[in-house]
Protein backbone atom coordinates (compact mmCIF):
# COMPACT_ATOMS: atom_id res chain seq x y z
CA UNK A 1 0.00 0.00 0.00
CA UNK A 2 2.64 2.51 1.12
CA UNK A 3 4.84 1.38 -1.75
CA UNK A 4 2.05 2.08 -4.17
CA UNK A 5 1.53 5.56 -2.77
CA UNK A 6 5.27 6.19 -3.04
CA UNK A 7 5.38 4.94 -6.62
CA UNK A 8 2.37 7.03 -7.55
CA UNK A 9 4.04 10.17 -6.26
CA UNK A 10 7.48 9.25 -7.60
CA UNK A 11 6.08 8.64 -11.08
CA UNK A 12 4.80 12.19 -11.17
CA UNK A 13 7.48 14.11 -9.26
CA UNK A 14 10.58 11.93 -9.53
CA UNK A 15 11.41 12.37 -5.84
CA UNK A 16 13.86 9.45 -5.54
CA UNK A 17 16.97 11.41 -6.63
CA UNK A 18 16.04 14.14 -4.17
CA UNK A 19 16.23 12.08 -1.02
CA UNK A 20 18.94 9.78 -2.37
CA UNK A 21 21.19 12.76 -2.83
CA UNK A 22 20.63 13.84 0.75
CA UNK A 23 20.46 10.54 2.57
CA UNK A 24 22.00 7.75 0.57
CA UNK A 25 25.61 7.74 1.68
CA UNK A 26 27.74 5.09 3.25
CA UNK A 27 28.95 5.83 6.75
CA UNK A 28 32.76 5.75 6.58
CA UNK A 29 34.30 3.11 8.79
CA UNK A 30 36.21 5.53 10.97
CA UNK A 31 33.03 7.26 12.13
CA UNK A 32 31.05 4.09 12.78
CA UNK A 33 30.98 3.03 16.43
CA UNK A 34 30.21 -0.53 15.30
CA UNK A 35 33.75 -0.71 13.92
CA UNK A 36 35.66 1.35 16.43
CA UNK A 37 33.81 2.02 19.63
CA UNK A 38 35.74 5.24 20.16
CA UNK A 39 33.92 6.60 17.12
CA UNK A 40 31.02 7.39 19.45
CA UNK A 41 32.48 10.89 19.61
CA UNK A 42 31.04 11.42 16.13
CA UNK A 43 27.54 11.03 17.55
CA UNK A 44 27.49 14.27 19.50
CA UNK A 45 26.55 16.45 16.55
CA UNK A 46 23.60 14.24 15.75
CA UNK A 47 22.61 14.10 19.41
CA UNK A 48 22.70 17.90 19.58
CA UNK A 49 20.35 18.04 16.62
CA UNK A 50 18.09 15.43 18.21
CA UNK A 51 17.73 17.53 21.34
CA UNK A 52 17.11 20.64 19.24
CA UNK A 53 14.22 18.82 17.57
CA UNK A 54 12.86 17.90 21.02
CA UNK A 55 13.19 21.53 22.13
CA UNK A 56 11.36 22.85 19.10
CA UNK A 57 8.55 20.31 19.40
CA UNK A 58 8.09 20.55 23.17
CA UNK A 59 8.34 24.35 22.93
CA UNK A 60 5.59 24.47 20.32
CA UNK A 61 3.31 22.44 22.57
CA UNK A 62 4.17 24.46 25.70
CA UNK A 63 3.09 27.60 23.89
CA UNK A 64 -0.44 26.13 23.60
CA UNK A 65 -0.79 26.93 27.31
CA UNK A 66 1.83 29.56 28.01
CA UNK A 67 0.83 33.24 28.19
CA UNK A 68 3.60 35.87 27.92
CA UNK A 69 2.01 38.39 30.27
CA UNK A 70 3.35 39.47 33.66
CA UNK A 71 0.05 38.80 35.43
CA UNK A 72 -0.58 35.40 33.85
CA UNK A 73 2.73 33.86 32.86
CA UNK A 74 3.51 32.19 36.17
CA UNK A 75 -0.05 30.93 36.57
CA UNK A 76 -0.13 29.54 33.05
CA UNK A 77 3.09 27.63 33.69
CA UNK A 78 1.74 26.42 37.05
CA UNK A 79 -1.42 25.27 35.34
CA UNK A 80 0.28 23.43 32.51
CA UNK A 81 2.65 21.83 34.98
CA UNK A 82 0.02 20.66 37.49
CA UNK A 83 -3.35 20.41 35.78
CA UNK A 84 -2.61 19.39 32.22
CA UNK A 85 -2.09 15.68 31.58
CA UNK A 86 1.58 15.12 30.68
CA UNK A 87 2.20 18.84 31.02
CA UNK A 88 4.82 18.10 33.63
CA UNK A 89 6.50 15.70 31.20
CA UNK A 90 6.52 18.11 28.28
CA UNK A 91 7.78 20.96 30.43
CA UNK A 92 10.36 18.59 31.87
CA UNK A 93 11.55 17.70 28.39
CA UNK A 94 11.94 21.37 27.52
CA UNK A 95 13.50 22.23 30.88
CA UNK A 96 16.11 19.45 30.95
CA UNK A 97 16.58 19.50 27.19
CA UNK A 98 17.67 23.12 27.46
CA UNK A 99 20.66 22.03 29.54
CA UNK A 100 21.38 18.78 27.74
CA UNK A 101 21.50 20.52 24.37
CA UNK A 102 24.28 22.78 25.66
CA UNK A 103 26.22 19.79 27.01
CA UNK A 104 25.88 17.90 23.71
CA UNK A 105 26.90 20.94 21.70
CA UNK A 106 29.91 21.39 23.93
CA UNK A 107 31.00 17.76 23.53
CA UNK A 108 30.52 18.02 19.77
CA UNK A 109 32.68 21.14 19.73
CA UNK A 110 35.37 19.38 21.76
CA UNK A 111 35.40 16.51 19.25
CA UNK A 112 35.80 18.91 16.33
CA UNK A 113 38.46 20.88 18.17
CA UNK A 114 40.65 18.00 19.30
CA UNK A 115 40.44 16.21 15.96
CA UNK A 116 41.35 19.40 14.17
CA UNK A 117 38.29 18.88 11.98
CA UNK A 118 37.85 22.66 11.73
CA UNK A 119 40.93 23.04 9.53
CA UNK A 120 40.86 23.83 5.82
CA UNK A 121 38.49 23.41 4.02
CA UNK A 122 36.05 23.40 6.94
CA UNK A 123 36.79 26.80 8.51
CA UNK A 124 33.43 28.23 7.45
CA UNK A 125 31.57 25.45 9.17
CA UNK A 126 33.45 26.18 12.39
CA UNK A 127 32.30 29.78 12.12
CA UNK A 128 28.69 28.72 11.54
CA UNK A 129 29.07 26.38 14.52
CA UNK A 130 30.16 29.23 16.75
CA UNK A 131 27.12 31.23 15.63
CA UNK A 132 24.91 28.27 16.50
CA UNK A 133 26.59 28.19 19.89
CA UNK A 134 25.66 31.84 20.54
CA UNK A 135 22.10 31.39 19.30
CA UNK A 136 21.71 28.38 21.59
CA UNK A 137 23.00 30.26 24.63
CA UNK A 138 20.62 33.10 23.78
CA UNK A 139 17.73 30.63 23.59
CA UNK A 140 18.54 29.33 27.05
CA UNK A 141 18.85 32.87 28.37
CA UNK A 142 15.57 34.18 26.93
CA UNK A 143 13.66 31.01 27.82
CA UNK A 144 14.80 31.24 31.41
CA UNK A 145 12.75 34.40 32.00
CA UNK A 146 9.51 32.95 30.68
CA UNK A 147 8.25 31.13 33.85
CA UNK A 148 8.34 34.62 35.48
CA UNK A 149 9.23 33.49 38.97
CA UNK A 150 11.76 35.17 41.25
CA UNK A 151 14.64 33.07 39.94
CA UNK A 152 13.77 33.99 36.36
CA UNK A 153 13.40 37.66 37.22
CA UNK A 154 16.65 37.97 39.12
CA UNK A 155 18.62 35.98 36.58
CA UNK A 156 17.32 38.29 33.89
CA UNK A 157 18.25 41.38 35.87
CA UNK A 158 21.80 40.07 36.06
CA UNK A 159 21.76 39.29 32.35
CA UNK A 160 20.61 42.81 31.53
CA UNK A 161 23.32 44.17 33.82
CA UNK A 162 25.89 42.25 31.83
CA UNK A 163 24.48 43.57 28.56
CA UNK A 164 24.54 47.07 30.00
CA UNK A 165 28.23 46.81 30.82
CA UNK A 166 29.03 46.62 27.09
CA UNK A 167 31.27 49.56 26.21
CA UNK A 168 29.57 52.56 24.51
CA UNK A 169 26.29 50.94 23.45
CA UNK A 170 25.55 49.21 26.77
CA UNK A 171 22.64 51.42 27.84
CA UNK A 172 20.98 51.21 24.43
CA UNK A 173 21.49 47.50 24.23
CA UNK A 174 19.89 46.99 27.61
CA UNK A 175 16.86 49.09 26.71
CA UNK A 176 16.53 47.32 23.38
CA UNK A 177 16.47 43.95 25.18
CA UNK A 178 14.24 44.87 28.09
CA UNK A 179 11.91 47.32 26.35
CA UNK A 180 12.38 49.93 29.06
CA UNK A 181 15.27 51.89 30.46
CA UNK A 182 14.57 50.93 34.07
CA UNK A 183 11.78 48.39 34.31
CA UNK A 184 12.08 44.65 33.88
CA UNK A 185 8.40 44.04 33.29
CA UNK A 186 5.58 43.62 30.81
CA UNK A 187 7.57 44.70 27.79
CA UNK A 188 10.58 42.65 28.78
CA UNK A 189 8.55 39.48 29.00
CA UNK A 190 6.88 39.92 25.61
CA UNK A 191 10.20 40.76 24.00
CA UNK A 192 11.95 37.76 25.48
CA UNK A 193 9.04 35.58 24.46
CA UNK A 194 9.10 36.78 20.86
CA UNK A 195 12.86 36.39 20.69
CA UNK A 196 12.70 32.96 22.30
CA UNK A 197 9.99 31.38 20.18
CA UNK A 198 10.28 33.19 16.82
CA UNK A 199 13.51 35.05 16.16
CA UNK A 200 16.08 32.66 17.59
CA UNK A 201 14.52 29.36 16.44
CA UNK A 202 14.31 30.81 12.91
CA UNK A 203 17.97 31.84 13.09
CA UNK A 204 18.90 28.46 14.57
CA UNK A 205 17.18 26.46 11.86
CA UNK A 206 18.77 28.61 9.15
CA UNK A 207 22.23 28.13 10.62
CA UNK A 208 21.72 24.40 11.14
CA UNK A 209 20.64 24.17 7.50
CA UNK A 210 23.89 25.83 6.43
CA UNK A 211 25.85 23.59 8.79
CA UNK A 212 24.41 20.41 7.25
CA UNK A 213 24.66 21.71 3.70
CA UNK A 214 28.37 22.25 4.17
CA UNK A 215 28.84 18.82 5.75
CA UNK A 216 26.99 17.26 2.82
CA UNK A 217 29.18 19.14 0.35
CA UNK A 218 32.52 18.50 2.06
CA UNK A 219 31.90 15.13 3.65
CA UNK A 220 33.02 14.19 7.13
CA UNK A 221 36.69 14.81 7.91
CA UNK A 222 39.04 11.85 7.45
CA UNK A 223 40.46 9.50 10.11
CA UNK A 224 43.20 10.81 12.34
CA UNK B 1 23.25 50.47 -29.87
CA UNK B 2 26.41 52.28 -28.89
CA UNK B 3 24.70 55.71 -28.92
CA UNK B 4 22.28 54.52 -26.31
CA UNK B 5 23.63 55.41 -22.93
CA UNK B 6 21.39 52.94 -21.17
CA UNK B 7 20.56 49.62 -22.75
CA UNK B 8 17.14 48.05 -22.41
CA UNK B 9 18.65 45.35 -20.22
CA UNK B 10 20.33 47.87 -17.95
CA UNK B 11 17.16 49.90 -17.73
CA UNK B 12 15.15 46.87 -16.72
CA UNK B 13 17.64 45.70 -14.13
CA UNK B 14 17.89 49.18 -12.59
CA UNK B 15 14.12 49.37 -12.46
CA UNK B 16 13.82 46.00 -10.82
CA UNK B 17 16.55 46.77 -8.32
CA UNK B 18 14.95 50.11 -7.53
CA UNK B 19 11.46 48.74 -7.08
CA UNK B 20 12.73 45.67 -5.23
CA UNK B 21 14.87 47.79 -2.95
CA UNK B 22 11.96 50.10 -2.25
CA UNK B 23 9.70 47.18 -1.43
CA UNK B 24 12.29 45.59 0.85
CA UNK B 25 12.94 48.82 2.76
CA UNK B 26 9.26 49.71 2.95
CA UNK B 27 8.42 46.37 4.51
CA UNK B 28 11.35 46.03 6.89
CA UNK B 29 11.67 49.66 8.05
CA UNK B 30 8.40 49.80 10.02
CA UNK B 31 9.29 46.58 11.81
CA UNK B 32 12.72 47.78 12.83
CA UNK B 33 11.39 51.15 13.94
CA UNK B 34 8.86 49.32 16.08
CA UNK B 35 11.54 47.13 17.66
CA UNK B 36 13.83 50.05 18.59
CA UNK B 37 11.04 52.30 19.87
CA UNK B 38 11.94 51.88 23.56
CA UNK B 39 15.50 53.03 22.85
CA UNK B 40 14.37 56.19 21.09
CA UNK B 41 11.70 57.15 23.59
CA UNK B 42 12.50 60.25 25.59
CA UNK B 43 12.01 59.59 29.23
CA UNK B 44 9.11 61.39 30.79
CA UNK B 45 10.04 60.48 34.37
CA UNK B 46 12.40 63.36 35.04
CA UNK B 47 10.18 64.77 37.77
CA UNK B 48 10.78 64.57 41.49
CA UNK B 49 8.64 62.69 44.00
CA UNK B 50 7.77 64.10 47.40
CA UNK B 51 8.89 62.02 50.36
CA UNK B 52 7.44 62.25 53.86
CA UNK B 53 10.76 63.48 55.20
CA UNK B 54 11.42 67.05 56.31
CA UNK B 55 14.95 68.18 55.51
CA UNK B 56 15.40 69.46 59.09
CA UNK B 57 14.95 65.95 60.41
CA UNK B 58 17.93 64.63 58.48
CA UNK B 59 21.10 64.00 60.46
CA UNK B 60 24.51 62.74 59.50
CA UNK B 61 23.27 59.20 60.17
CA UNK B 62 21.80 57.51 57.04
CA UNK B 63 18.08 56.86 57.47
CA UNK B 64 15.87 54.78 55.31
CA UNK B 65 13.36 56.78 53.25
CA UNK B 66 10.59 55.07 51.29
CA UNK B 67 8.66 56.93 48.65
CA UNK B 68 6.05 55.90 46.13
CA UNK B 69 5.00 56.81 42.65
CA UNK B 70 2.86 55.50 39.84
CA UNK B 71 4.92 53.61 37.31
CA UNK B 72 3.85 52.99 33.75
CA UNK B 73 5.19 49.80 32.27
CA UNK B 74 3.72 49.59 28.78
CA UNK B 75 0.08 48.72 29.33
CA UNK B 76 0.47 48.26 33.12
CA UNK B 77 0.23 50.95 35.71
CA UNK B 78 1.34 50.11 39.21
CA UNK B 79 2.45 51.72 42.43
CA UNK B 80 6.10 51.16 43.13
CA UNK B 81 8.00 51.90 46.29
CA UNK B 82 11.57 53.11 46.04
CA UNK B 83 13.98 53.17 48.93
CA UNK B 84 16.84 55.57 49.62
CA UNK B 85 19.40 55.89 52.40
CA UNK B 86 19.52 59.60 53.15
CA UNK B 87 21.85 61.68 55.32
CA UNK B 88 23.60 65.04 55.44
CA UNK B 89 27.33 64.98 54.93
CA UNK B 90 29.84 67.19 56.80
CA UNK B 91 29.15 70.14 54.51
CA UNK B 92 25.42 69.80 55.10
CA UNK B 93 24.91 68.44 51.59
CA UNK B 94 22.14 65.85 51.26
CA UNK B 95 23.21 62.42 50.03
CA UNK B 96 20.51 59.94 48.89
CA UNK B 97 21.89 56.51 48.11
CA UNK B 98 20.20 53.64 46.31
CA UNK B 99 20.09 50.41 48.35
CA UNK B 100 20.63 48.27 45.25
CA UNK B 101 23.95 46.47 45.53
CA UNK B 102 26.29 47.07 42.61
CA UNK B 103 27.33 43.45 42.61
CA UNK B 104 24.21 41.48 41.74
CA UNK B 105 21.42 43.72 42.91
CA UNK B 106 20.59 42.60 46.45
CA UNK B 107 19.50 45.17 49.02
CA UNK B 108 22.14 46.75 51.21
CA UNK B 109 21.58 47.89 54.80
CA UNK B 110 23.23 50.57 56.90
CA UNK B 111 25.11 49.45 59.96
CA UNK B 112 23.49 46.01 59.95
CA UNK B 113 26.62 43.95 60.45
CA UNK B 114 28.34 44.07 63.84
CA UNK B 115 31.75 43.42 62.30
CA UNK B 116 31.42 46.38 59.96
CA UNK B 117 29.99 49.30 61.88
CA UNK B 118 29.05 52.46 60.00
CA UNK B 119 29.20 50.83 56.62
CA UNK B 120 26.59 49.61 54.16
CA UNK B 121 26.51 45.83 54.16
CA UNK B 122 25.12 43.49 51.51
CA UNK B 123 24.14 40.10 52.98
CA UNK B 124 24.28 38.25 49.67
CA UNK B 125 28.03 38.09 49.18
CA UNK B 126 29.27 40.34 51.98
CA UNK B 127 29.59 43.47 49.86
CA UNK B 128 30.64 46.59 51.77
CA UNK B 129 30.33 50.31 51.10
CA UNK B 130 31.50 53.37 52.99
CA UNK B 131 28.96 55.87 54.23
CA UNK B 132 29.22 57.94 51.04
CA UNK B 133 28.48 54.84 48.94
CA UNK B 134 32.05 54.12 47.86
CA UNK B 135 32.54 50.39 47.53
CA UNK B 136 35.17 48.86 49.78
CA UNK B 137 37.93 47.29 47.65
CA UNK B 138 38.23 43.55 48.01
CA UNK B 139 34.47 43.05 48.36
CA UNK B 140 32.32 42.00 45.38
CA UNK B 141 30.64 45.29 44.31
CA UNK B 142 31.92 46.77 41.06
CA UNK B 143 31.31 50.40 41.88
CA UNK B 144 29.83 52.91 44.29
CA UNK B 145 26.12 52.89 45.15
CA UNK B 146 23.89 54.85 42.77
CA UNK B 147 22.55 58.20 43.96
CA UNK B 148 19.13 59.79 43.72
CA UNK B 149 18.92 63.41 42.68
CA UNK B 150 17.09 65.54 45.21
CA UNK B 151 15.25 68.80 45.54
CA UNK B 152 13.97 70.66 48.57
CA UNK B 153 10.61 72.38 48.44
CA UNK B 154 8.94 73.93 51.49
CA UNK B 155 11.34 72.05 53.70
CA UNK B 156 10.30 68.70 52.25
CA UNK B 157 12.71 66.31 50.57
CA UNK B 158 11.90 65.39 46.95
CA UNK B 159 13.78 62.56 45.26
CA UNK B 160 14.17 61.55 41.62
CA UNK B 161 12.32 58.39 40.55
CA UNK B 162 15.50 56.55 39.66
CA UNK B 163 18.96 56.57 41.10
CA UNK B 164 21.78 57.08 38.64
CA UNK B 165 25.34 55.84 38.60
CA UNK B 166 28.02 58.01 40.12
CA UNK B 167 30.42 59.03 37.37
CA UNK B 168 34.15 58.83 37.71
CA UNK B 169 34.04 57.54 41.27
C1 LIG C 1 17.36 24.88 21.41
C2 LIG C 1 16.23 25.45 21.62
C3 LIG C 1 15.62 25.92 22.95
C4 LIG C 1 16.18 26.07 24.20
C5 LIG C 1 17.63 25.83 24.60
C6 LIG C 1 15.13 26.54 25.10
C7 LIG C 1 15.28 26.84 26.46
C8 LIG C 1 14.25 27.16 27.33
C9 LIG C 1 14.36 27.33 28.75
C10 LIG C 1 15.66 27.22 29.57
C11 LIG C 1 13.12 27.61 29.27
C12 LIG C 1 12.74 27.76 30.76
C13 LIG C 1 12.03 26.47 31.14
C14 LIG C 1 11.91 26.19 32.59
O1 LIG C 1 12.69 26.73 33.39
O2 LIG C 1 11.04 25.38 32.92
C15 LIG C 1 12.22 27.66 28.16
C16 LIG C 1 10.85 27.92 28.26
C17 LIG C 1 9.98 28.01 27.19
N1 LIG C 1 10.28 27.78 25.85
FE1 LIG C 1 12.09 27.23 25.12
N2 LIG C 1 13.97 26.65 24.36
C18 LIG C 1 14.23 26.30 23.05
C19 LIG C 1 13.33 26.29 22.01
C20 LIG C 1 11.99 26.69 22.07
C21 LIG C 1 11.09 26.78 20.95
C22 LIG C 1 11.47 26.45 19.50
C23 LIG C 1 9.87 27.18 21.44
C24 LIG C 1 8.55 27.44 20.73
C25 LIG C 1 8.32 27.51 19.47
C26 LIG C 1 10.02 27.35 22.88
C27 LIG C 1 8.99 27.75 23.75
C28 LIG C 1 9.12 27.93 25.12
C29 LIG C 1 8.03 28.30 25.99
C30 LIG C 1 6.58 28.60 25.59
C31 LIG C 1 8.58 28.35 27.31
C32 LIG C 1 7.84 28.73 28.62
C33 LIG C 1 7.27 27.52 29.32
C34 LIG C 1 8.07 27.06 30.52
O3 LIG C 1 8.76 27.87 31.14
O4 LIG C 1 8.02 25.87 30.85
N3 LIG C 1 11.32 27.05 23.23
N4 LIG C 1 12.92 27.39 26.98
S1 LIG D 1 24.76 41.18 45.53
FE1 LIG D 1 25.61 42.44 47.05
S2 LIG D 1 27.52 41.48 47.39
FE2 LIG D 1 26.69 40.24 45.81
Amino acid sequence: MLNKVYDWIDERLDITPLWRDVADHEVPEHVNPAHHFSAFVYCFGGLTFFVVVIQVLSGMFLSMYYVPDIERAWESVYYLQNQVAFGQIVRGMHHWGASIVIVMMFLHTLRVFFQGAYKKPRELNWIVGVLIFFVMLALGLTGYLLPWDMKALNATKVTLDIAQSTPLIGDMLKTLLSGDEHIVGAETLTRFFAIHVFFLPAALLGLIGLHFLMIRKQGISGPL
Amino acid sequence: MSEQRVTRRQFLSYTIMGVGGFMAVASVMPMLRMAVDPVLQVEAGGDFIATTVKVDELTNEPTRVDFQFEQEDGWYTSNVTQTAWVYKDDKGEIIALSPVCKHLGCTVNWNSNKDHPNQFFCPCHKGLYEKDGTNVPGTPPRGPLDRYKYKVKDGVLYLSRRASAVRGA
